[in-house]
């Protein structure tokens, strides 16, 4: 008996090893990247979120109804002229793959639009706007990225696409990404390039 | 069948030394030491409550200890996003002013491997510091001193609960020092990259709620030449 007791423990030990080594402990669940390789280079995507349905809060000063309800904002004048919000982030298959922030904000350091967006099983990318929207796009480049997107330069826009069929603030905010390697050569005219056709 | 039974005993005494091996492995226990406490740089710190009651939104599956809050937040229940926290924050200053708005996006990494003594989140927070201006942060956090030191014994206590006074730095790179990395986004931080650190101070912890009494403080160091932005 006693030889299959050390045998036991012995198994015991190997097999609780083997298990935590051999066995993720965290699997992310994954929806498959739709990403076009855009004409003159580079990865293009797209990303949107629907409101009011994907909306998880909006925090800004002084709202009738907040998002979510009971909703306590920071009342400190310093956030008078500051917005943020927080939404689920859906591709274009209208599959939820992750969530993002937004923070609009004026002060004395400027005027500030810009998105976080988080994908859990690959990264998360900054992006800072260029406050002024032209044609009603909002233009932007990514500040960094990281983990998938680390190794990536590139420029993201927004817009707003209203849906009048749905309630007068119903609509999508819809977020287009053209992403570079920087292990290419970071070529501006490329991405831009890039960027205008798929915006046609 | 005495055999048998000697070989299931066998298993169990073997599977509980195994676990008990991870659980008091001195080897994974992690420095409390800040990589950025000798720094020369100049440094400024934004404190916050862990405590999801004290948040101004906080946010996961629904189905954690810790309940979203407030109650009626939209919930990240679909699969892509369903091992992911978000915490919307107040951030206070050293002196305990307020200092700006974060939220941190925290999921949980598949690089984790216990064996290792490495329970791992991804995170990044979004800052915004009125008059200052904004930051990213990405860190990779490591929480198995926080189970081992607080959650685990919490479980063990008869009365559900852990009190006492734990501090530990959580931020376990992606910097070579252990160190998260900050990026600059607008305002006197445009463009600039540096480093940062997280600890959390906890001193009660339920097993019905989680955190109960837990301050995160993100310590912030300022490369050379920046230091007016400091304060």
């Amino acid at each position: 008996m006693i030889r299959f007791f050390i045998v036991g423990v012995v198994l015991g030990i190997t097999g609780v090893i083997a298990g935590l080594y051999l066995l993720p402990a965290v699997d992310q669940a994954r929806e498959s990247s739709i990403i076009t390789v855009a004409p003159n280079g580079g990865n293009f995507e797209a990303f949107h979120v629907n409101i009011p349905m994907d909306r998880i809060m909006v925090g800004a000063p002084g709202q009738d109804e907040t998002v979510p309800p009971e909703l306590e904002w920071p009342e400190d004048p310093m956030f008078d002229e500051a917005r943020a919000e927080l939404f689920k982030l859906r591709n274009t298959r209208d599959a939820v793959v992750g969530v993002a922030s937004r923070i609009a904000a004026r002060d004395e350091s400027g005027d500030v639009v810009e998105w976080v967006l988080h994908l859990p099983a690959r990264g998360s990318v900054f992006v800072t706007m260029d406050p002024t929207p032209v044609n009603g796009r909002r233009a932007g480049s990514m500040r960094a990225g990281t983990r998938e997107f680390s190794d990536l330069v590139g420029r993201v826009s927004e817009s707003w696409v209203a849906d009048a069929s749905d309630g007068v603030n119903a609509g999508r905010i819809e977020l287009q990404a053209t992403f570079v390697s920087t292990i290419m050569d970071d070529d501006d005219d490329l991405v831009d390039a890039a960027a205008e056709e798929e915006a046609e | 069948m005495k055999q048998l039974i000697g070989l299931l005993l066998g298993l169990l005494v073997g599977g509980l030394c195994a676990v008990a091996f991870l659980y008091y492995n001195p080897l994974t226990s992690q420095d409390s030491l800040s990589p950025l406490s000798v720094s020369s740089e100049e440094q400024f710190s934004l404190v916050y409550s862990a405590v999801a009651e004290d948040s101004i939104v906080f946010t996961n599956h629904g189905e954690s200890r810790t309940h979203p809050h407030p109650v009626k937040v939209l919930q990240l229940w679909e699969a892509p996003i369903r091992q992911t926290d978000v915490l919307v924050t107040m951030l206070r200053d050293s002196r305990n002013l307020p200092a700006g708005i974060g939220i941190k996006f925290s999921s949980r990494s598949e690089r984790t491997r216990l064996l290792n003594g490495e329970a791992l989140m991804d995170s990044v927070w979004h800052v915004y510091l009125p008059g200052r201006g904004t930051l990213m942060i990405e860190q990779s956090e490591n929480y198995w001193s926080y189970l081992r030191d607080i959650v685990i014994p919490a479980h063990w206590s008869s009365g559900d609960s852990w009190r006492g006074n734990w501090r530990g730095m959580i931020t376990d790179g992606p910097g070579a020092l252990g160190t998260a990395q900050v990026y600059g986004g607008s305002g006197l931080f445009s463009g600039i990259d540096f480093e940062a650190i997280e600890t959390l101070s906890a001193e009660a912890w339920s097993k019905s709620v989680g955190p109960v009494a837990v301050q995160g403080q993100i310590l912030v160091e300022m490369p050379a030449g920046s230091a007016e932005v400091s304060e």
